[in-house]
């Protein structure tokens, strides 16, 4: 008995050892993302995502992170394209209501910049990506803060008619700043 | 002989009728339109690049305007019918400047910058607000159809000069 607890401890100690995975507060994090229509700048937002960070920025190695966007609730900029990106040919919800991104390979890039690199996964599609981030505590917390462009046509976001690059740029430029409290 | 308007006068109405009937008849089309397809989302850029094109052409005339005495008015007219049609004309440029305005305006309410021609990113006129975009785009249209049926009398004003006075009220615009 005292044998296992000890065990148990030690084994909570050892995760302790590395960083200690904790929710971003939904209140003060947010990812939007910004397409392109007609050469026209269009800013949205995906209202609700669950994201668990455990950095250290001494130890980025032991770094871990997950990140899962409900993509049901996309503000695409109007009420028309709200509907329309839950659509078999954006991101047909129906079948894959969520995207996620898990990374554990963190590279300094100094001057408090970071890059993580992890499976990134949506509408069935599950490849690498690297994505860029800052790091800037305060004194309740830490902000991670990026701003990376996704290409839509990887994943397959905008099929058919929505393939077209000239109505709707392939390029998505994707903005997260999460912050996650001591 | 006739006096008529200078030709840049003559150039730029026919250009600015043909570009508010062409806006007014997109407008209407996309209005129309239910949900969101590729086709709509083009024509509704359409109609942007139009409406600022005529926003463009009417802020010149207007310079013209006010720089070229434009011909006199028949004198067989009657005092009131030239007060009629002058504050017809004066309510057709307010119309000609306050509707694409309205139109840039909803479209920033709406959140959308206009990019004119897919080249040229103009400056939101106001911050996205969702609630206020309903009624700019009410304003917007309601604006559209006074100045569409404003025309129309306008127009229909021109063709009785021509075929019932037979005067040269037509004319010095062709």
């Amino acid at each position: 008995m005292r044998r296992t607890a000890l065990f148990l401890s030690l084994l909570a100690a050892g995760t302790l050892g590395q960083a200690q995975a904790a929710p971003a507060d939904p209140a003060k994090s947010s990812v939007k993302f910004v397409f392109t229509q007609m050469n026209v700048p269009v800013e949205g937002q995906f209202k609700k995502f669950a994201a668990d960070i455990a950095f250290d920025t001494a130890k980025p190695d032991t770094g871990k992170v997950n990140i899962a966007v409900d993509l049901a609730a996309t503000d695409a900029g109007s009420s028309d394209a709200n509907q329309a990106v839950q659509m078999k040919e954006w991101f047909n919800t129906g079948s894959y209501p969520k995207a996620t991104f898990s990374a554990s390979q963190f590279k300094p890039l100094g001057g408090g910049k970071f890059s993580a690199t992890g499976q990134f996964s949506v509408k069935g599609k599950t490849a690498n990506l690297t994505v860029p981030f800052t790091v800037k505590p305060d004194a309740k917390g830490s902000w991670y803060e990026g701003s990376f462009p996704l290409s839509r046509l990887a994943w397959k976001i905008g099929e058919g008619e929505w393939s077209d690059v000239g109505a709707v740029a392939d390029a998505v430029q994707v903005k997260f700043k999460l912050y996650v409290a001591k | 002989m006739i006096i008529k308007y200078t030709l840049p006068a003559r150039l730029l109405h026919w250009l600015v009728a043909l570009g508010i009937i062409a806006a007014f008849a997109l407008g209407l089309t996309t209005d129309s339109m239910e949900g969101f397809s590729l086709q709509k989302l083009k024509l509704i850029n359409y109609h942007k690049w139009l409406g600022i094109t005529v926003l463009g052409l009417v802020a010149i005339r207007l310079l013209w305007r006010l720089s070229h005495r434009p011909p006199e008015l028949p004198a067989q007219m009657q005092p009131w019918e030239k007060q009629v049609a002058h504050y017809t004309h004066m309510l057709l440029y307010v119309l000609m400047f306050a509707v694409p305005l309205g139109g840039w305006l909803y479209s920033s309410a709406k959140g959308f910058p206009v990019v004119w021609l897919g080249l040229v990113e103009l400056p939101n006129l106001m911050d996205k607000n969702e609630e206020l975009a309903g009624t700019i785009k009410f304003m917007h249209k309601i604006g559209a159809w006074t100045l569409v049926l404003l025309a129309v009398a306008h127009a229909a004003a021109a063709l009785k000069h021509h075929f019932i006075q037979k005067d040269d009220v037509l004319k010095r615009m062709l």
